[in-house]
């Protein structure tokens, strides 16, 4: 990769925003990681919605626009016996299951218009209860994004002033976006209509 | 008996009623009531199967839901079950007015996960088939949406020039309207030099036809009345609530991928965003028509600078070889069949990649385990987002106004509804 393909952050403010988010938020900024020149910060859960106003309204930062939030299911990430391979290798190697309390991710990917840089935000949700705070208060845009991780992924978001699904009937049972459910889907969820 | 001496009772009491001059009847005025109207799924100038709860007053619009999902597909899904490169294909069936747009950002989210970088020659004919999907992107919007508001000529003159684009990436892809022109770490095939000569009539001839929808719009009465001061957003609420692409710079904010964070050749190429101020339907389609021209300048000085080279990167692990050497040659078959069965497997991480598609950020972002398919893949549709922002422009706005701003935000239910 050559120097301009480096696209989203800017090195000084990339330094400048761990600084600063880990002056303001201390211990519940858990790990700040990189991946190809892309910052991805991960955020006590309880914490979101205070980090994404912090981000927004400090005047040197200013990520005033919310692009995009997704969640993520990561049970059984790190078994890779679910690559088919040609040769069909029986994997032996059998990492940990990933915690049912991180169960799930929601990831939150900001732009800042005036600095030209972009950050990641990550939460980790419970399995057994997946319950997250909405940011609909910070971005008015959090909206449909946050229902419809709801709809993919059944993670309730306290506070948001409207949490239906948005693609799948009202009715539906099931997460289609969870791992457990199967890539054919349920027969007979969907009721056909009738003739 | 029973029955009778109620009904009689009954009948005398109305009488007396009607007898009484000071008693009132009152009915509810139906004007004071609101009134619930359901527009759509199968609507014509919902752009497909977008369906809108409008609350009326009189014909004054009080409130909106939008209520969407009846294309999703899961596609999501699908791409976690799939390799890289076969999700590619998928993406066509997004936007399905400018495929090369979404090919091009599938394949640079994947190209960035992977660490792989196509060769200049690749980038620019990328850039040339995605600034054209743009020209096709926006005349269909444009024309749309004059038919929206009344003006059944524009719709036939735009979609006469969109012919004319469908026969040049014939030539460039192989195909009309599902493209897949994209692959990882380049390009399907070379452009050729007819397809060169086909695309520099077609960028000549452009700007005149341009004008001719220009002349019939730009000044038009009717127009005007149905789109100047209709649906207005300003610039701080449309960036609030997630606003993206043409809708955006309509209000005023100069906010473009090609400039925010330069991706393939963007930065070798001088073209100027598009900003107009007003934020209505009107300030939408000057954008659009303004965009147009910028993008068949930015296609001219790409044709002008395209060097000659391969149109694949030189990474055997990673990219499809070449398929005569498929058939005659062992090492380049076994790493066909090792990418086509297993996949190219990134190293474990996520990325988040977009570029300006047509109608706005088309964004991906993909989280890879190490195996050869994504575990997460998230489209950021542009549509989805900008049609978020549907209720918050047709409030107090009249009835007939709804259609004229469905056809101004432009939205493509495939990619909506992924």
């Amino acid at each position: 990769m050559n120097a301009k393909k480096s696209w989203w952050n800017n090195p000084i403010m990339k330094e400048k925003i761990e600084e600063k988010l880990r002056a303001a938020f201390g211990e519940d900024i858990l790990t700040v990681a990189e991946h190809r020149d892309e910052l991805t910060v991960e955020v006590k859960r309880d914490r979101i919605a205070e980090v994404c106003r912090f981000l927004k309204e400090d005047p040197e930062l200013s990520f005033n626009y919310l692009s995009d939030i997704c969640g993520s299911d990561m049970l059984d990430f790190e078994d890779l016996s679910s690559r088919k391979s040609y040769l069909a290798v029986e994997h032996e190697h059998r990492p940990e299951p990933v915690p049912n309390e991180e169960r799930f991710e929601v990831i939150y990917n900001m732009i800042s218009l005036e600095n030209k840089s972009r950050i990641r935000l990550k939460v980790k949700v419970d399995g057994e209860n997946p319950i997250c705070p909405s940011i609909t208060s910070v971005y008015k845009s959090a909206d449909w994004y946050e229902r419809e991780t709801f709809d993919m992924f059944g993670i309730t978001f306290e506070g948001h002033p409207d949490m239906r699904r948005i693609y799948m009937p009202e009715e539906y049972e099931y997460y289609p976006l969870r791992k457990d459910f199967p890539l054919m889907g349920v027969p007979g969820s969907i009721p056909l209509p009738r003739k | 008996m029973s029955t009778s001496s109620e009904n009689k009772k009954e009948i005398s009491q109305i009488l007396k009623v009607l007898e009484d001059r000071d008693t009132n009847v009152v009915i509810d005025d139906p004007l004071e009531n609101y009134m619930v109207l359901n527009m759509g799924p199968q609507h014509p100038a919902t752009h497909g199967v977008l369906r809108l709860l409008v609350k009326l007053e009189g014909e004054t619009v009080v409130d909106c839901i939008p209520e969407m999902g009846y294309l999703h597909r899961g596609y999501e899904k699908i791409a976690e079950a799939s390799t890289y490169m076969e999700f590619i294909p998928h993406t066509d069936r997004l936007d399905y007015i400018s495929p090369i747009a979404n090919n091009v950002a599938i394949t640079l989210a994947i190209e960035k996960l992977a660490g792989i970088e196509a060769p200049p020659r690749a980038q620019y004919i990328r850039v040339i088939g995605a600034e054209l999907a743009r020209i096709s992107s926006h005349l269909m919007a444009i024309g749309a949406m004059a038919m929206d508001v009344g003006a059944m000529t524009v719709f036939l003159w735009a979609f006469r020039e969109r012919e004319k684009l469908y026969d040049v990436f014939d030539l460039l892809t192989g195909v009309r309207f599902t493209t897949s022109y994209t692959r990882i770490g380049g390009i399907a095939q070379d452009m050729t030099d007819e397809t060169k000569a086909a695309i520099e009539r077609f960028i000549d001839e452009f700007p005149t036809h341009h004008h001719e929808i220009e002349k019939m719009l730009n000044r038009n009465r009717i127009f005007l009345d149905r789109t100047v001061g209709v649906g207005v957003i300003n610039g701080e609420t449309g960036l609030d609530v997630g606003l993206t692409g043409a809708t955006l710079r309509a209000s005023g904010v100069e906010h473009d991928l090609r400039t925010f964070s330069p991706y393939l050749v963007y930065d070798q190429l001088s073209f100027d965003v598009i900003t107009e101020n007003d934020g209505d339907c009107f300030a939408r389609y000057m954008v659009r028509m303004r965009e147009m021209l910028e993008s068949v300048k930015i296609v001219r000085q790409a044709l002008d600078k395209i060097p000659q080279g391969p149109i694949k990167a030189d990474m055997p692990k990673k990219v499809l070889p070449k398929k005569e050497r498929v058939y005659t040659k062992m090492e380049e078959l076994i790493h066909d069949f090792v990418i086509v069965n297993d996949g190219i497997d990134p190293e474990p991480g996520e990325i988040y990649s977009a570029i300006e598609g047509s109608k706005g950020e088309l964004g991906f972002y993909i989280k890879s385990n190490g195996s050869g398919r994504p575990w997460r893949l998230k489209i950021r549709s542009p549509s989805f987002c900008n049609l978020q922002a549907l209720p918050l422009m047709v409030k107090g706005q009249m009835i007939s106004d709804v259609v004229a701003i469905i056809g101004s935000i432009d939205p493509i239910m495939g990619e909506a509804d992924k």
